[in-house]
């Protein structure tokens, strides 16, 4: 089994906001805490892309580097998950996630005060008995326990955000660019799973493109 | 003169001593490992008593689900 990856297709994306339903039923998250969101660039202006939001799971996470009581771990199959009785409520996650995952229902409340951070779970629960009491309580539904993918993904009406094996939602996603002939951006792919160096060799062949344009 | 003396001699031997407890500005990290308790992974749970075979069925049959073009071909 490969890891596990969310994809956002900014090209189908309506902005129905499915998925964050989705999500806060399934889990009954608290008020205020909205572990997936849905992002309009451009709103309202002929063009604009819509892209659902949440913890990318990434492959070299950052809120795992800087939690300073390591209550992040990351499962088999790549599922960023942690200890809420470890968390102490700082925000460093936060702070570090470059996709505002983590979320804390007390909001922006004074250190200490924010209670315990809640963040996406792919839908796999948390560090305790599977499908249990305890686990839905504090993490949400163990969707994964179950054979199944995240509900967000599931519930998504025009398929935009894909969910499951890094591999197998790529052919989906390379599949209908080539049918629709046309790309747009694997939107936070880069960002969560790609390396610094692959980021790096990227920006220079836009700029040797964009200077060979320029030439012509 | 001779608090003069002691003056001069401490501001001579502060300002000799002076940067001497200068250190690297450059932190050392460390790699923290989980501290918490330890997962079960999905496959372990109820409904799949351990078979990771069959949860890798499923979770295939799902993935699947996921493109319409299968249904048109």
């Amino acid at each position: 089994m490969a890891r596990m990856k969310f994809l956002c297709d900014t090209e189908r994306c309506i902005e129905c906001n499915g998925c964050v339903t989705a999500c806060k039923n399934e889990n009954e998250t608290p008020w205020g805490v909205n572990r997936r969101r849905v992002v309009t660039v451009n709103d309202g202006v002929p063009g604009e892309k819509s892209v659902s939001v949440a913890c990318m799971h990434c492959s070299d996470a950052p809120c795992m580097a800087v939690c300073p009581t390591d209550c992040f771990y990351k499962t088999e199959e790549g599922v960023v998950l942690h200890n809420k009785d470890a968390c102490i409520g700082c925000g460093y996650c936060f702070f570090a996630c470059p996709f505002g995952a983590p979320q804390f229902p007390n909001g922006p409340a004074a250190f200490g005060v924010r209670g315990k951070m809640d963040k996406c779970t792919f839908c796999a629960g948390g560090p305790e008995e599977n499908n249990s009491k305890a686990e839905f309580e504090k993490y949400g539904r163990n969707r994964l326990a179950e054979g199944k993918l995240p509900l967000c993904a599931e519930m998504c009406s025009t398929k935009a955000l894909l969910a499951g094996d890094a591999p197998v939602i790529s052919d989906i996603y390379r599949e209908r660019v080539m049918r629709r002939g046309k790309a747009g951006e694997a939107w936070g792919w880069n960002t969560a799973y790609g390396k610094p160096e692959q980021a790096q060799e990227r920006t220079q062949e836009r700029a040797r493109e964009q200077h060979r344009e320029g030439a012509k | 003169m001779k608090k003069a003396l002691f003056l001069a001699l401490t501001a001579t031997v502060g300002l000799s001593l002076a940067a001497c407890g200068e250190y690297s500005q450059i932190p050392n990290y460390k790699q923290g490992n989980y501290q918490g308790k330890s997962d079960t992974r999905p496959w372990e749970g109820e409904k799949f008593a351990g078979n990771k075979q069959a949860w890798e069925n499923a979770l295939r049959a799902r993935n699947q689900g996921q493109t319409e073009y299968n249904r048109i071909k």
